[in-house]
């Protein structure tokens, strides 16, 4: 009775009246707008700064790390410290102290480093990583023995933290007591005599890990992400999208639906560790599978992946217009020609950001790994998804862990990858979306 | 409209193709070593793991850091292929757990010393220097101390800065970056120093025979008032902390401070530093042995296993002038190291206890 009171009395209001009241009160609501734009600029421009605060740390310690430096060395590829038989046996080939061929050449430069102490500063200017780059050329073609080709040769990590800081201009005094005053002095020599170059590291886009951080790489962990997700993809969209349906368009209403329901919806805010111990107690020690296997990484993910797809695919479902299910079935067509023909193309867009919201949560869990043996040191790069590896994320925290210097800025370089690989990821499902989507 | 479905049954095929291999993996040969344990020990394993596999002959080593006590109940979980041929761990191996690997089959264990790590007590090189003794660790870093007026009783840990302790000791306040109570670190800092501060009283040290668990909480449980910070396991970022704060005192291992000299240094302990000559000689107080155990019964069965156990105990390896006292390893001493690889080159097993 009260607001109808009201309302009388409002319309009752002169124009004149009523033009005053709203002058009144125009000037607050314009400026309470204008305060919410405010706030609303504010809190972007807040996540803008944090965003380009961690991107600008993240890339500038990691930049250096796409640059490795690396030296010109005259190796005489001596028949008789190689192979002294001169049978050229590959097992001789493999099993030869190649170290002896950098050593020399090392002492051919810098001749006056006589002490045993000083030869060995000498040799640790170059990366350990060299010599397996040389028995790789043997093997390749054993014709070479004898000869002398000049190559460039990977420089140890802190020779090389050394030389990119005084390319940066710094003096090269922070990198640490690991780099003596000789060394200091020779590597200068070598630069003056053009011997050292800073390259693109290739080493970090195709090796494993390694735990000399010159030859450590990315590519090892890429590839176990990568067959990782596939498992998890290939697994948890077709049963997401399946349970999802099924829930959706077929099942009745009835408790065990509920039960289902909130299970599902019980399932997306478990722990991922749990899903790790999961895994453990029944894809590795019942089913028998083997540990650190991305077949099994992606199992596990599968299962903390799935209720996210099935949650956001029946939400998508749900936003089909009943009267596209009216029409199909009104013109003669089956249940199940009405979801596949018409429910499912229209929801498959929504479908897929909820799988790839999902498996981008996937691609950065760690966790559930760490039962399963994936976070481990694995030098072999994987084959499939079998051998085993580790993932992009593991790596990353490995080598945050790891004493040497050099795997600051890889980790940082690491995490760059791993963003690539998102943003490759999310660009997929956005061109696969813009391609499915209708509009009506 | 039609694809829709054949992209779905497509899925849903290639979803049973990736399951396929499921099948065909039981019980199938390993070719390769799997190593599990110790995060104190992975640095070791890995240089060594990567080492031996460069040579060509087998293929790397897999090494994953489960942590002591996890590896070793991996380890003892039995004999097979899918069972872990190694064992990595930053302390011995407890009677407990060889009785757990026996009742699994796993009853011919070689144990190998491989060397000592240093606990190192360190600082930002701008900060004046601390150089405490393990009594005054005990009394600044403990929950519970004697009482300053003399009286023997407990009480909570009154001390601010380290002056408080001891007034020989600078008066900076107590700001100490440790590893949390997961980590093998954490334990062996607990019963190597703090431990060894505590015994100095004689009075708690006679807690110990009659009440062992007692002594054990008297002596082991650190402050929890916010002046120890638990700084997880990631001993970089305390090594960043220190720099950015030269107050505050942290705790790590040995590796990590040798690896940064130019920003932290180490304190003497008792008078002495934590230098690489002090923690092998035994003079370093907080310093713990490393080990690695490995299973007989996989010699023969996985490839290279034997060779690997060859290369660890090398001379080349685990030597005086060997590559792992480069990456910061303190080295057997020389009649110890021979002792050791001797037991390798026979595959001495270890007696299960009964």
């Amino acid at each position: 009775m009260m607001a109808n009171d009201g309302d009388r009395n409002r319309h009752q209001l002169s124009p004149e009246e009523t033009r005053r009241r709203v002058n009144a009160g125009l000037r607050r609501r314009y400026r309470s707008e204008q305060l919410f734009r405010f706030y609303g600029i504010c809190s972007v421009s807040l996540g803008v700064v944090f965003l380009l605060v961690l991107f600008g740390t993240i890339i500038g310690n990691g930049y250096s790390a796409f640059q490795q430096s690396f030296v010109r060395l005259d190796i005489h590829f001596d028949a008789e410290l190689v192979d002294p038989d001169g049978a050229r046996d590959p097992e001789v080939l493999s099993a030869a102290d190649y170290s002896l061929l950098v050593k020399s050449a090392l002492r051919e430069i810098v001749p006056e480093a006589g002490s045993r102490a000083e030869r060995r500063e000498l040799n640790g200017l170059v990366s350990a990583g060299a010599v397996f780059e040389l028995r790789e050329t043997v093997m390749a073609d054993a014709r070479i023995l004898g000869q002398t080709r000049s190559m460039w040769l990977p420089l140890a990590s802190e020779m090389d933290l050394w030389i990119k800081a005084r390319s940066a201009g710094e003096s090269g005094e922070d990198v640490g007591g690991r780099i003596s005053a000789n060394q200091r002095a020779w590597l200068e020599r070598l630069q003056a005599d053009d011997r050292i170059e800073l390259q693109f590291n290739k080493a970090f886009f195709s090796n494993g890990d390694s735990r000399e951080p010159e030859l450590a790489g990315v590519w090892g962990a890429t590839k176990g992400s990568f067959f990782m997700l596939l498992v998890t993809l290939l697994l948890s969209f077709p049963l997401g999208v399946a349970a999802a349906i099924y829930l959706e368009e077929f099942a009745r209403r009835s408790w065990w639906v509920d039960v289902v329901e909130v299970n599902i919806n019980n399932l997306a805010a478990v722990p991922s560790i749990v899903f790790g111990l999961l895994g453990l107690a029944v894809f590795i020690n019942f089913f028998g599978l083997p540990r650190s296997a991305p077949l099994v990484g992606g199992l596990v993910l599968t299962l903390m992946t799935l209720p996210v797809v099935i949650i956001a695919s029946r939400a998508a479902i749900k936003a089909v217009p009943p009267s596209v299910r009216e029409a199909a079935l009104g013109i003669g067509a089956s249940q199940m020609q009405m979801v596949f023909h018409h429910v499912l193309p229209l929801a498959l867009p929504g479908m897929l950001t909820g799988a790839i919201i999902g498996m981008a949560r996937a691609l950065g869990e760690s966790a559930p790994l760490l039962m399963i043996g994936m976070v481990a040191f694995i030098v072999d790069v994987p084959s499939g998804p079998m051998s085993p590896s580790t993932a992009l994320p593991v790596q990353i925290y490995l080598w945050a862990d790891s004493p040497e210097r050099a795997f600051v800025e890889r980790t940082s370089a690491a995490i760059m990858v791993l963003l690539a690989f998102l943003l490759v990821m999310n660009a997929t499902a956005v061109w696969l979306r813009s391609r499915f989507e209708r509009r009506w | 409209m039609k694809q829709a479905p054949k992209a779905l049954i497509l899925l849903v095929s290639g979803a049973l193709a990736a399951t396929l291999p499921v099948a065909a993996w039981s019980q199938s040969a390993r070719s390769y070593i799997s190593i599990v344990g110790s995060s104190t020990v992975y640095p070791f394993a890995t240089v060594v793991a990567e080492q031996f596999g460069g040579t060509g002959k087998f293929k790397t080593p897999k090494v994953e850091s489960t942590g002591s006590g996890g590896g070793i109940k991996l380890f003892c979980s039995g004999v097979g292929v899918q069972y872990p041929d190694i064992a990595n761990s930053s302390r011995a191996i407890k009677p407990a757990e060889l009785k757990d690997c026996a009742a699994h089959g796993v009853k011919d264990v070689v144990e190998v010393k491989i060397g000592y790590d240093g606990i190192v007590l360190a600082e930002s090189v701008a900060a004046p220097g601390l150089n405490p003794g393990l009594r005054e660790i005990y009394l600044a870093l403990a929950k519970q101390v004697p009482d300053p007026a003399g009286k023997q009783v407990l009480v909570a840990n009154p001390y601010k800065t380290w002056k408080d302790v001891n007034p020989k000791l600078p008066a900076t306040v107590i700001e100490v970056l440790g590893p949390p109570p997961t980590s093998g670190t954490r334990d062996a800092f607990v019963e190597l120093a703090m431990e060894g501060g505590c015994k100095s009283f004689p009075w708690i040290k006679a807690i110990k025979d009659q009440d062992e668990a007692r002594f054990k909480q008297v002596c082991h449980t650190i402050r929890e008032d916010g002046r120890f910070i638990e700084a997880g396991e990631n001993d970089n970022l305390i090594v960043q902390k220190l720099k950015a704060n030269p107050r505050a005192v942290g705790i790590f291992g040995y590796s990590f401070l040798d690896e940064n000299t130019d920003s932290v240094k180490g304190s003497a302990i008792d008078g002495v530093a934590p230098t690489f000559e002090n923690i092998a000689s035994g003079k370093y107080p907080v310093s713990r042995p490393l080990f690695f155990y490995a299973k007989k019964a996989h010699i023969g069965s996985i490839p290279g296993l034997k060779e690997y156990l060859q290369e660890f105990t090398s001379q080349k390896a685990m030597g005086e002038e060997g590559y792992l006292a480069d990456r910061g390893l303190v080295p057997l001493p020389a009649a110890e190291y021979k002792a050791v690889a001797g037991q390798v080159k026979q595959l001495l097993t270890m007696p299960i206890p009964r």
